[in-house]
């Protein structure tokens, strides 16, 4: 058995992935290039022949604005914790190097995923900058969208690296993409739940984006009660289910 | 040029069945979830706005574009650069016989292969939906495997004398991906603010999603086509001409 994680540990591993940043800021400037790309061509183009989201009143670039920014937070944690990580195990050896030295592999986990959910919440904050700068508010509660992504990136960051110990090669990324994609369109990104036919409703709705989504649309629109717990005890369950299945098999693929 | 040819396509062997998959349930995905999901909301707010057809049929052929730049770049550029870096498979090939130019050959031919085979897995969930019938099809396969090479044969004469993999993500984020959005994919051309229109129309991307959206529909005049196609055409030829140059440096001893 390996031991458990500690904090200070956790936050060596931490500080080893922001050394890396301090050399240059791009990859969490370039990982903000596309979500607000999106913004404004499916917000704000695609926006102009929707108008008024029926049903709810408010533009459709605002009312797609929230979500993009939780599928933001999630391709952020989830890139670093699945390729991040596999490329450093499979490509770099990073951890081949970190074995040695006094961190567990358990912290090694606990570390990687730490640093995601900061950088979930780094690009969050910068996203609802740009949501501000654009008009895109229509909702103090957008800034509920930071604490939210604390939650959206470690249920993502645990979920991409428990996925990451299943695969075999860079190839099988693929596989990846193929329940990533279909999450991505269908968890109600791009227009809302009541489209699809009654019978497929609970199909997106057990989906961990569309909670995501719910968390953050949801408040910045200005629906805030207590029907938010929802989705926060949803994405709690599944990162910790994810992140012990995660360390569990971490401990035993490296064999410490 | 055939042997090369046939070692991509050994090397593909490996790992076809993945990407058929992938090259089918992309294009399903997209045309369900943009095509059909958003298409609902936006033919109930303004029915048969754009090109006087349903939102489907007017994203499905763009999507078809784009999804062949997309194949080409990244078959082309991330593939051109592995294998001609140290350790890549060009650098046994030098050793035989084949001369830089018939590797290139060889390469655009198998990238030549993949853009048909996903074009045609695109087109064929296209016809599935009913957004598109006839002989107009054809064009319309025709017209995504010019994009792809339009895209593909420039891309393998940069990515050849490429010595860090990392610029083909920062040329995928700032050039293909604002390409992606803005050529008239998700939205019409028309509908960007004046200033921007020029721009849009200078993008290779347009005249690939123009020349398969009109033939799809079957909208196409004799005169748009030659434009949309000559231009994408010209690409072509010159990527196939810089690479020749570009091979030959990198790879001649």
């Amino acid at each position: 058995m390996t031991a458990p994680a500690t904090a200070s540990r956790t936050l060596a591993m931490v500080e080893r992935n922001f050394m890396l940043y301090r050399r240059s800021v791009t990859p969490l400037l370039s990982a903000m290039v596309e979500p607000v790309l999106y913004l404004a061509a499916i917000g704000v183009g695609v926006g102009l022949l929707v108008g008024d989201v029926p049903g709810v009143h408010v533009r459709y670039a605002a009312w797609v604005a929230p979500a993009i920014l939780a599928t933001t937070a999630m391709n952020t944690a989830f890139n670093q914790t699945s390729f991040g990580v596999f490329t450093r195990i499979r490509a770099d050896r990073t951890y081949e190097a970190i074995i040695p030295t006094p961190l567990s592999i358990v912290d090694i986990a606990y570390g990687e995923v730490v640093s995601a959910v900061v950088n979930a919440v780094l690009t969050s904050i910068g996203f609802v900058v740009v949501m501000a700068v654009t008009g895109l508010v229509t909702s103090a509660g957008v800034l509920l969208a930071v604490p939210a992504s604390v939650l959206v990136g470690f249920a993502f960051a645990a979920g991409g690296l428990a996925a990451t110990t299943f695969l075999r090669d860079f190839a099988d990324f693929q596989y990846v993409q193929l329940v990533m994609l279909p999450m991505y369109l269908f968890a109600t990104t791009f227009y809302p739940l009541w489209t699809y036919p009654a019978a497929l409703r609970p199909l997106v709705e057990i989906l961990p984006l569309y909670q995501s989504i719910q968390l953050v649309r949801e408040p910045a629109l200005g629906h805030l009660g207590w029907s938010v717990l929802v989705p926060v005890a949803y994405l709690l369950a599944f990162g910790t289910l994810a992140m012990r299945i995660a360390t569990r098999r971490m401990a035993r693929l490296m064999l410490t | 040029m055939w042997r090369e040819f046939t070692y991509w396509l050994l090397q593909y062997k490996r790992t076809w069945r993945g990407s058929i998959v992938i090259s089918v349930a992309n294009p399903l995905l997209f045309l369900l979830g943009i095509g059909a999901g958003l298409g609902h909301l936006v033919d109930r707010h303004a029915p048969a706005q754009i090109a006087g057809v349903s939102y489907l049929a007017f994203f499905a052929p763009g999507m078809l574009a784009a999804a062949a730049m997309q194949t080409g770049f990244i078959e082309s550029a991330g593939r051109v650069a592995m294998a001609a870096g140290f350790d890549g498979s060009y650098r046994a090939a030098t050793t035989t016989p084949l001369t830089p130019a018939q590797i290139m050959a060889g390469h655009l031919l198998f990238i030549a292969f993949r853009l048909a085979t996903s074009a045609a897995a695109f087109v064929v969930v296209m016809l599935a939906f009913r957004v598109t019938h006839g002989w107009w099809t054809l064009g319309a396969l025709a017209g995504a495997l010019l994009t792809g090479l339009a895209f593909g044969a420039p891309a393998a004469a940069w990515a050849v004398g490429l010595r860090q993999t990392r610029h083909i993500n920062s040329v995928f984020r700032f050039v293909i991906m604002p390409m992606y959005l803005f050529s008239g994919t998700f939205f019409a051309v028309a509908e960007l603010p004046g200033w921007l229109r020029p721009v849009a129309y200078a993008l290779p991307l347009y005249h690939g999603a123009a020349l398969c959206r009109t033939l799809s529909l079957g909208t196409a005049t004799l005169a748009g086509t030659a434009v949309h196609a000559g231009i994408l055409l010209a690409l072509a030829v010159a990527g196939i001409a810089a690479a020749r140059v570009a091979y030959r440096r990198r790879l001649q001893p």
